[in-house]
């Protein structure tokens, strides 16, 4: 059968690639695969158009995470590729609101308190539409899973 | 929110891969939150079951002892949204003493619009399953 969309190929220059994080940071090292991974792909040249991140990946969020000093910062390292390269980094909110990832405007909406909101810079909190429209939106989407 | 189609015309077809039992983890459950997201944009919605994602669709399920929301209720109702497709794969109910027999019964209407139900489980082998993968531009694995 032929596909809709015609599949491009990955040695191609500037492919549309989108990413699905699903493993939780430190348990699973498909956290740091996915980064890893992003950062090759924008090496050579792809373009990333979403990282959105579901089930556990979620908590790769939060701002709070206090990793021993002679390990890597998971989520800082999440924080800088946003900064550093745009990268749209999208937490699903529904699986977010489980985890207790909060950003303020929905702290503020459970009553949580002031200073409650923990989604680390670089970061957005949004519905599993944007999953949905960033599969439609790139050349290839790429899971990484636990 | 954002979370309309900025590309409506686009559809692709989206194959949601449950490879992990109903209960013991939450990937049942959150891959059906995602699978009635891409059936309510329009796209070309897929379920396969494979390994022990094939428990999913077994008769019988109550989660209530153990505390949990019963997901496979939900299975019955994919057809409403357009959700029509479900293959599971044979060698893995096979290597877990599952027949179809051991399944939901799960069935759709027909798109004509004529009256009757058409079976959603397609029950397929492992090559077949292969070639689903390929048939399909998007693959999300659970």
């Amino acid at each position: 059968m032929q596909p809709t969309v015609p599949a491009a190929r990955i040695e191609d220059v500037d492919v549309k690639i989108s990413v699905l994080v699903h493993a939780a940071p430190y348990t699973h090292q498909a956290a740091d695969t996915a980064y890893q991974f992003i950062l090759a792909a924008i090496a050579k040249g792809h373009a990333i158009t979403r990282v959105f991140f579901y089930h556990d990946g979620v908590n790769i969020a939060t701002r709070l995470a206090v990793p021993p000093a002679d390990d890597r910062n998971i989520q800082k390292c999440w924080s800088v590729l946003a900064a550093e390269h745009g990268v749209d980094l999208v937490v699903c909110i529904a699986a977010a609101q489980r985890r207790g990832i909060l950003d303020e405007g929905e702290a503020r909406r459970h009553g949580k308190g002031d200073g409650a909101a923990n989604l680390a810079p670089g970061f957005r909190i949004a519905g599993l539409g944007q999953l949905i429209e960033m599969g439609i939106q790139s050349d290839r989407l790429v899971v990484f899973g636990a | 929110m954002s979370d309309t189609a900025i590309a409506p015309k686009i559809i692709k077809k989206f194959l949601y891969v449950n490879r992990k039992a109903p209960y013991g983890t939450i990937y049942a459950l959150e891959a059906l939150e995602a699978v009635l997201i891409g059936a309510a944009f329009d796209q070309d919605v897929s379920l396969a079951f494979l390994d022990d994602g094939v428990f999913q669709l077994t008769k019988g399920q109550n989660a209530r002892a153990i505390g949990m929301k019963t997901v496979s209720p939900a299975f019955g109702a994919l057809g409403d949204f357009g959700v029509t497709r479900l293959y599971v794969e044979a060698e893995s109910l096979a290597e877990r003493g599952l027949t179809r027999d051991d399944l939901m019964i799960i069935t759709h209407d027909f798109e004509n619009g004529t009256t009757g139900e058409v079976p959603s489980i397609i029950v397929v082998d492992r090559a077949r399953m292969s070639n689903v993968m390929a048939e399909h531009d998007i693959v999300l694995t659970f």
